[in-house]
């Protein structure tokens, strides 16, 4: 066993840990335990007046058919950017794995994405797509595509799971790369001599055997797509048009910081938190364990 | 069932070549073992017979077929790898299954493979176990069972047992060897073991920094050598490298002794005596001040230099002997006992 004790007993290791303690307490535990308190209240919107009103925020919530809504579209963005974004992925890797030569340059290019602020890498789809001035629009429009996601909701939706995905492609690439690389390549060479083509390999031997990663990244963009993802729909649509892009992390912000609702905002970034805190488990007790195979 | 024949076949990496002008020709049936140092080439060779690596001039044949452009699965090839490569995801009988799936057999003679090799390998117990629950042992036989359940033309082994303990590396050795007798297939065995060699090869090809030494039977190989790096590498322990000079058929060493011999070398020569080849004899001329001894049981290593000289030499005795060290012991050996080659090119000269 190994020796506990390397230093005297004392306030040292108290004093070690105490900045890390604080910074959690202040920008973390703090600020969740206010919103708790939060949802309890009734406030306002000028902050003179603030009643306890129990767990009536959460009865508004639970009957509101927009927030309910914006749950459902939640989902489908969430479900739309992990698939998107880790299948994209996991073809970039499959090649690169491939490659002998160049490797490296494929390999810092495809990275550069993760490294753009959200509002940027918003930016930049907003002026791609923008109906009057993008490029992009303008080819559609030969297809007979008339884009315009200022004012229609499935185009906006598709354009800021788009913008989302292209940006957590580069770290999924990471991790699949990463994967395939430490798959042993006699396992692969006895494949090919057993008669497997390219993508025979790939479905029967390469993708079972990084399947913890898949199921580690798709915690993770589940993750990003619930809770990161603000910038990128507030560059891009400002939650719009007719709320058809507000995913509940947007309306925390719309509610709380422009409608001024703070309890009610209060009581779905509660929510969120019970989500967040869920999937944190989730992580914890299965990706700990990993893929039995 | 196959024949294999390498024609002028070299490997480069860019302007480094690595294989140069291999030549050979290995019978159907037949049990070839490539043997030499680490970074001679020989996994090279064996991947480019395999498909795993491309050819960069020269030609394979296996059968009567020119292989070169052809995908390892194309190849009719079975091979086993050094750390076994067994899907991990698989189970045992999946695991031999897979070749013969991808191959588009029905069930019932998958089926009927699977249970026949695994009969003959012993590992029929195991067949709905992950690999990650087999011993190193027993992962080497589902290795070989993946191998034999496609009944191909030509058998691969890459260093299979070198991951294996010493005890179960003999044993499996002599399986393998019992097993290729009876299936017949045309097998190519790299090692740098030399024993392993010795004992598993009916012929060996020696390779040394991607040049072919000697392609011959084991004996030939051990009464014959073709060069010094062969009489060095084959036999245990090494044979004995003495500098000499060559004059009408009489060779006079360092110290100025003189052996009769019946080499037509004439020049500076290298003498290559095995060391159990040396007889005691006290009016001997090789003269050995003895340094070391190891004690086998069966025989007894005596260690030392030549008399007067620097030059190690190693003599085996038979039974246990006890000899102080710095006494002088002299020793004579039998004229086809000698090795004579050139000093300069190591190759074996003079007969």
């Amino acid at each position: 066993m190994l020796k506990r004790v390397h230093f005297p007993p004392g306030i040292l290791p108290y004093l070690l840990v105490a900045p890390q303690v604080a910074i959690t307490l202040v920008f973390f535990i703090w600020p969740a335990a206010q919103a708790i308190y939060q949802s309890f209240l009734l406030e306002d919107a000028f902050g003179l007046s603030t009643e306890f009103v129990w767990f009536e925020n959460f009865v508004a919530l639970a009957e509101d058919p927009i927030y309910l809504g914006s749950f459902g579209r939640t989902i489908v963005f969430s479900a739309a950017v992990a698939a998107l974004s880790m299948s994209f992925a996991l073809v970039l890797a499959g090649f690169a794995d491939r490659v002998a030569r160049a490797a490296t340059t494929y390999r810092t290019l495809l990275i550069w994405p993760y490294a753009v602020a959200p509002v940027l890498a918003g930016a930049l789809w907003v002026f791609m797509f923008n109906p009057t001035l993008g490029i992009l629009p303008y080819f559609l429009e030969f297809m007979g595509i008339e884009w315009n996601h200022y004012l229609n909701g499935n185009q906006a939706m598709l354009l800021v799971i788009m913008a989302a995905a292209w940006k957590q492609v580069a770290y999924n690439f990471l991790f699949y790369l990463a994967a395939m690389q430490a798959i042993p390549r006699s396992v692969i060479e006895a494949a090919a001599i057993d008669g497997a083509g390219p993508f025979r390999r790939f479905a029967d031997i390469i993708f079972p055997l990084i399947s913890p990663t898949t199921f580690f990244l798709l915690v993770i963009n589940v993750t990003y797509a619930f809770f990161d993802t603000f910038g990128i729909i507030h560059a891009i649509t400002q939650g719009g048009p007719a709320n058809a892009t507000t995913i509940l992390v947007y309306k925390v912000f719309n509610d709380g910081f422009v409608g001024l609702d703070l309890g009610g905002s209060a009581a779905q970034s509660v929510v969120l938190m019970i989500l967040v805190i869920g999937l944190t488990v989730v992580q914890f007790r299965y990706i700990e364990k990993r893929v039995q195979y | 069932m196959a024949s294999i024949t390498l024609e002028n076949l070299t490997k480069s990496y860019g302007d480094t070549e690595v294989l140069h002008h291999v030549h050979g020709q290995i019978e159907d049936g037949e049990f070839i073992v490539v043997v030499g140092p680490s970074g001679c080439g020989k996994s090279t060779l064996l991947r480019m017979i395999a498909g795993l690596e491309t050819i960069t001039g020269g030609q394979v044949h296996i059968g009567d077929r020119v292989v070169n452009d052809l995908e390892p699965a194309q190849r009719d090839i079975a091979m086993v790898f050094q750390n076994y490569a067994l899907y991990p995801h698989m189970t045992v009988r999946e695991n031999m299954a897979y070749g013969l799936k991808i191959r588009k057999f029905s069930k019932a003679e998958i089926e009927a493979r699977v249970r026949e090799a695994a009969e003959i390998l012993e590992i029929g117990d195991y067949l709905d176990r992950k690999p990650r629950q087999l011993s190193g042992g027993q992962r080497q036989r589902v290795a070989m069972g993946r191998a034999i359940v496609r009944h191909p033309k030509v058998f691969l082994f890459d260093e299979p047992l070198s991951n294996l303990d010493a005890k179960l590396r003999v044993q499996m050795r002599l399986e393998i060897r019992k097993l290729q007798k009876r299936l017949g297939v045309t097998s190519i065995y790299v090692t740098h073991d030399q024993v392993e060699a010795m004992t598993l090869g009916d012929r060996l090809m020696v390779l040394n920094k991607g040049y072919v030494e000697q392609f011959g039977s084991p004996i030939e190989l051990y009464s014959r050598p073709a060069s010094v790096f062969v009489a060095g590498f084959i036999g245990s322990p090494a044979m004995n490298f003495l500098p000499a000079h060559a004059e009408g058929g009489r060779l006079t060493l360092e110290n100025g002794a003189v052996i009769a011999s019946t080499t037509a070398a004439s020049g500076p020569v290298t003498l290559g005596i095995r060391p159990e080849h040396l007889v005691a004899d006290s009016q001997g001329p090789i003269r050995l001040a003895v340094d070391v001894l190891e004690q086998l049981g069966a025989n007894t290593l005596v260690h030392g230099v030549l008399a007067g000289t620097r030059t190690d030499l190693t003599a085996s005795l038979e039974g246990v002997r006890d000899i102080p060290g710095g006494q002088e012991l002299a020793f004579s050996a039998p004229p086809e006992a000698l090795h004579v080659f050139d000093r300069a090119t190591g190759q074996r000269v003079g007969d």
